[in-house]
């Protein structure tokens, strides 16, 4: 294992793209942390982030892996272009016929998938507890430590949603074009649901159940946006009379579907890698 | 007896209505020197691309080092160039390789060493993209040879190359094989077969059309160049030896073909006995590529 991540990482390190998007991706994750020296004064108005309890534990927890998730996109050229680049280099070829498998070859992709999504959750952890201390009212050890599970829902998320890219730059072979498709794919998701729903089903809800099964809408509904949980959005919504009862929770059943749909891209890489005369 | 380092039984390869590769067999053994003769698209890097774990079969058997190992762990003992040199452009000759270490799960210290046979230790911190294709294949042949391996396949080593680059590919291949490495070389340049290889497999539409020793080959129409006195008495006398095959006469010297195996003494003897003293004896040998070109026609 550790052979195959070495392997890996000298392949991504010395590239001057990747590194410098690994780079930034880090450096503008810890950008969250500036969120709290947001300070707006128009008039009356005054915003001042730091100050909304967006720091609060156990709130941060949610809040800062929501926005974590966003930056994901980085990564996730990074790894497309990771794979793509061994079919126009044409050193898948020459890896295996310097003696790796098939198997060694996906596995060692998805071992830096994994490492990557370890290092991002490991980071937003420090970030979070550090903001957290800084910022937050309650800082007793029960609470700063309650709702750890938004982590594990961030570390699948990324986990599914580079599986998903690795499976485009595998299917696909460039990578400008599979960033393409995952941006195609999630434009047939978000339109075939909204026509479905709105249109075809009169809002049924069971629209909703079967979207919960769709690769990128099971990855972003692992993680519910943390906006409307806020007190001050909560106030404003009451006073415009709408009634909010979103659950803010990570569902166990959600995980699963990521889990699930990970698993199926790997095989598939797997599967196509096998198949394909190169 | 010589190891099997690679046996090949009846492979197939279908892509489509193509019928790449047909029942191809074959045996490497240690220490021999192969060549795979035939002309573009007669399915010779298909047949390698197979053996190097590449390409799928459509059937038949191939198995290495006598089936003991998979063939992924097999090929951490080959040395293998296909066609183009395919290296990461962004990372240096010396990464390139030590890459390839990594994948081979050997250490670093023989990165230096092959990369002084192939004259690359000046170079060894620029890029790959920066070579020229000459540098670049002999930067191939220095991470096929990192293992020391026991096989070194090269297809077409020499494609695309000026003479000094082909020459110099030539003679680092000279130089392994004088070491005792088998090495298995396709081509459809004849003479580069004929300089390196001791034994030749001929492949046209994806068949074998023949397969044995170089000697072997070429031996099949040896022809001898005769001239005596009365060159017709000469041709009357050699038309009742009961295993002539064809006479000619061109430039006043005669040219004889057997249709089995003959001796140049032998030859000369029963001349000689005959009654006609010659002045000219030569055994020619058909060259590689005439040969080649009749059993492909």
């Amino acid at each position: 294992m550790k052979r195959l991540l070495a392997i890996e990482l000298q392949k991504i390190w010395k590239n001057r793209a990747s590194r410098i998007l690994t780079i930034s991706y880090f450096v503008i994750l810890s950008f969250i942390a500036l969120i709290a020296s947001v300070k707006l004064e128009i008039g009356y108005f005054k915003l001042h982030f730091a100050e909304m309890g967006i720091f609060n534990f156990p709130f941060i927890w949610h809040f800062n892996t929501y926005i974590a998730a966003l930056l994901k996109f980085f990564l996730a050229i990074v790894i497309v272009s990771m794979m793509a680049n061994e079919y126009s280099y044409g050193t898948l070829k020459q890896n295996l016929i310097d003696g790796m498998s098939k198997q060694e070859f996906v596995l060692s992709k998805f071992l830096t998938v994994i490492l990557f999504a370890f290092t991002s959750t490991l980071f937003v952890f420090a970030m979070s507890l550090v903001l957290g201390y800084s910022f937050s009212s309650y800082t007793e050890l029960g609470i700063v430590f309650s709702d750890l599970e938004y982590l594990l829902a961030y570390f699948v998320k990324l986990v599914g949603f580079f599986s998903f890219c690795l499976f485009l730059g595998v299917l696909i072979k460039r990578s400008a074009f599979a960033i393409g498709f995952l941006f195609v794919w999630f434009l047939i998701e978000k339109i075939s649901f909204g026509y479905l729903k709105y249109e075809v089903f009169n809002k049924s809800p069971k629209v909703d159940d079967f979207y919960a099964y769709m690769p990128l809408e099971s990855i972003s509904n692992l993680i519910v946006e943390p906006f409307t949980r806020l007190n001050v959005i909560k106030n404003i919504q009451t006073a415009v009379g709408e009634s909010n009862v979103k659950d803010y929770s990570i569902h166990f059943s959600s995980i699963l579907i990521v889990l699930a749909w990970t698993a199926i891209f790997i095989f598939l890489s797997y599967k196509i890698i096998k198949k394909r005369d190169l | 007896m010589e190891s099997t380092i690679l046996s090949i039984h009846k492979l197939n390869k279908r892509y489509g209505k193509i019928h790449a590769v047909k029942d191809v067999s074959l045996e490497i053994h240690k220490g021999n020197v192969y060549g795979i003769l035939g002309p573009n698209g007669s399915g010779k890097s298909t047949t390698l691309g197979i053996v190097l774990n590449v390409v799928n079969k459509t059937s038949g058997e191939y198995s290495w080092f006598g089936g003991t190992m998979k063939t992924h762990d097999a090929l951490k003992k080959v040395g293998a160039i296909i066609e183009r040199p395919n290296f990461y452009p962004y990372m240096s000759a010396k990464e390139n390789l030590e890459l390839v270490c990594k994948i081979k799960g050997i250490d670093y210290s023989k990165v230096t060493e092959k990369l002084e046979i192939v004259g690359l230790m000046d170079r060894k911190d620029s890029k790959f993209k920066t070579f020229s294709l000459g540098m670049k294949q002999r930067l191939a042949i220095a991470s096929a040879l990192l293992n020391d391996p026991e096989i070194l396949i090269l297809d077409e080593p020499t494609n695309g190359l000026d003479p000094q680059g082909i020459h110099q590919i030539r003679d680092i291949i000279r130089l392994i094989a004088s070491q005792g490495t088998t090495i298995l070389l396709a081509s459809h340049l004849l003479d580069e077969v004929e300089k390196v290889c001791s034994h030749v497999l001929v492949l046209r539409f994806g068949e074998i059309l023949y397969s044995g020793t170089v000697d072997g080959m070429t031996n099949q129409g040896a022809f001898f160049e005769l001239q005596a006195e009365s060159n017709s008495n000469l041709i009357t006398l050699l038309k009742n030896h009961p295993d002539v095959d064809k006479i000619s006469e061109t430039e006043g010297k005669v040219i004889v073909h057997f249709n089995k195996d003959m001796d140049a003494g032998q030859l000369n003897k029963y001349i000689f006995d005959k009654g006609i003293c010659l002045n000219h004896l030569v055994q020619k040998k058909v060259s590689l590529e005439q040969q080649f070109l009749a059993l492909t026609k």
